[in-house]
């Protein structure tokens, strides 16, 4: 499936991305800030994921018009969240002509159960994942990228760094298990065997694996890069900073220089004050946007 | 022969590998005092707007348009918007390596992107091997002109998307996303002669 035509073009987007910053706006005006800073692409929404966990309600896919807005303004990627499930707002998304969809647990999921199928789009899908299991079975469903979810919304980078651990953790075993207990695995995984196998034998996802969920700082998104990201997310830490542009700069600056501490120290430089945040550890299970999607 | 990739942002692991599997260890460069002891330089595919806010913010700009006076860089897809001594939509800086002028993401948009086959110039045959070519086109540019003695090697739809000119070689598609190793071939190739 990963040799399909199709799929590799979805990919090929995919790979331009790495070493990159993908930032979340809500108007042409951030998609601007974020596109002067160097961002590879903007994710249009509807709100910053912690201003929908502040304001609650329904979380949908963002207004025809705001994304019409930004795909005109910034000559990047534009992608764009439709909920988990929600078929009819990734077909509206493709005919908008969006570059990337993200299936996104950030929104209210429109179905509790099943995943969109991503692999009849013309649109490449990114989806989010906190183990391995959960990112081959999306794989499997078509997605062209993997982000491990993190806790969207909170500027905390600790389940960030859980998601990346564990997934590379889990890769790592794979490639040292005997062939005949790959089925197994499937089996523990719950994941489809044509990709455990691919796991097993090149160490790695068949697609691009990028980090997010948590990334507030230069040093946060060098941290998830450290551990094997190859590109980051950064939605709230952005706009719910006292310095967006000047943040989002450092924040692009990190990524590429992510082996180099002499540059993460001058993008950590005079960036004012972070977004403020929520600790992970004192949120109830039911606030965590983690786990929606299965 | 040292052959460095530029490692700023986008898919420079994969020229990489394929540069490994010709047998020539690359080196990864994203600082302008690794050029000086470089042959070559391969500019991946990625996102060219970022690119060249990362080269203004580095200081790296000037240093690889000198480079480029005396060294020979092959340019893929936002690699190519970057020889380019012109670019539109929108208007860019660029390093102005080469005779060309380049629009971007002239196809439209990733749902317009598209993976091809075709038959290159008898030219670019002669120097690498027969055969027809798999492109790759990813949000692509197109080359809209090509002057002085720069030569096209590659068309597609009448619109030339493999050319060199002097040192530098420019696609506008993405080789190193596929099996084919003639583009690159025909790169290190190029830096043998004398």
């Amino acid at each position: 499936m990963y040799l399909d035509e199709d799929f590799r073009l979805k990919v090929g987007l995919a790979e331009m991305l790495k070493g990159g910053v993908i930032m979340d706006v809500t108007n042409a005006e951030q998609a601007k800030i974020a596109e002067d800073a160097g961002a590879t692409a903007v994710m249009a929404l509807e709100r910053v994921p912690s201003d929908i966990r502040k304001e609650g309600g329904v979380a949908r896919m963002a207004s025809i018009s705001k994304m019409r807005e930004i795909m005109k303004t910034v000559s990047i990627p534009v992608m764009a969240k439709a909920r988990i499930g929600h078929f009819m707002e990734a077909k509206v998304l493709q005919a908008l002509k969006v570059d990337f969809i993200d299936e996104s647990e950030v929104l209210t999921p429109a179905d509790e159960e099943n995943h969109i199928d991503k692999r009849p789009f013309r649109v490449p899908f990114v989806c989010g994942a906190r183990n391995l299991g959960e990112a081959l079975r999306r794989i499997g469903e078509g997605a062209a990228m993997i982000r491990t979810k993190g806790e969207a919304g909170s500027g905390d980078i600790v389940e960030a760094v859980r998601h990346m651990r564990t997934i590379q953790k889990e890769m790592k075993r794979l490639t040292v298990t005997d062939k005949s207990e790959l089925p197994t695995a499937a089996k523990n995984l719950q994941a489809p065997l044509e990709l455990v196998e691919y796991v097993a034998e090149h160490g790695k996802l068949p697609v691009p694996n990028f980090s997010a969920g948590g990334i507030a700082t230069p040093a946060d998104a060098a941290l998830v890069m450290q551990l094997g990201a190859e590109a980051v997310f950064v939605g709230s830490g952005i706009f719910k900073s006292e310095d967006p542009s000047r943040r989002a700069k450092a924040i692009v600056k990190s990524a590429t220089y992510f082996n180099d501490p002499d540059k993460l120290l001058e993008a950590c430089e005079e960036l004012g004050e972070a977004m403020r945040g929520i600790n992970v550890a004192t949120m109830a299970e039911s606030e965590k946007l983690q786990t929606r999607g299965w | 022969m040292k052959i460095g990739v530029f490692a700023l942002q986008g898919d420079f692991e994969r020229h990489g590998e394929m540069l490994r599997q010709l047998g020539v260890e690359p080196v990864y460069v994203n600082r302008a005092a690794q050029l000086a002891d470089l042959d070559a330089l391969v500019l991946p595919g990625g996102e060219s707007s970022t690119m060249v806010k990362l080269l203004d913010d580095e200081k790296m700009f000037d240093p690889l348009v000198e480079f480029a006076k005396t060294k020979s860089i092959f340019g893929t897809c936002a690699g190519t918007i970057l020889l380019a001594s012109g670019v539109t939509a929108p208007v860019q800086r660029s390093l102005q390596a080469m005779d060309i002028s380049v629009e971007r993401n002239a196809y439209g948009r990733q749902v317009d992107s598209s993976i091809r086959r075709v038959m290159p110039e008898q030219a670019f045959e002669e120097r690498t091997s027969p055969g027809e070519l798999e492109v790759v086109f990813i949000r692509a540019p197109i080359i809209r002109q090509v002057r002085g003695d720069a030569r096209v090697l590659v068309s597609f739809d009448s619109q030339p998307i493999l050319v060199e000119q002097g040192r530098h070689l420019a696609a506008t598609f993405h080789p190193e996303l596929t099996n084919d190793t003639r583009i690159h071939e025909l790169f290190l190739a190029k830096l043998r002669q004398p």
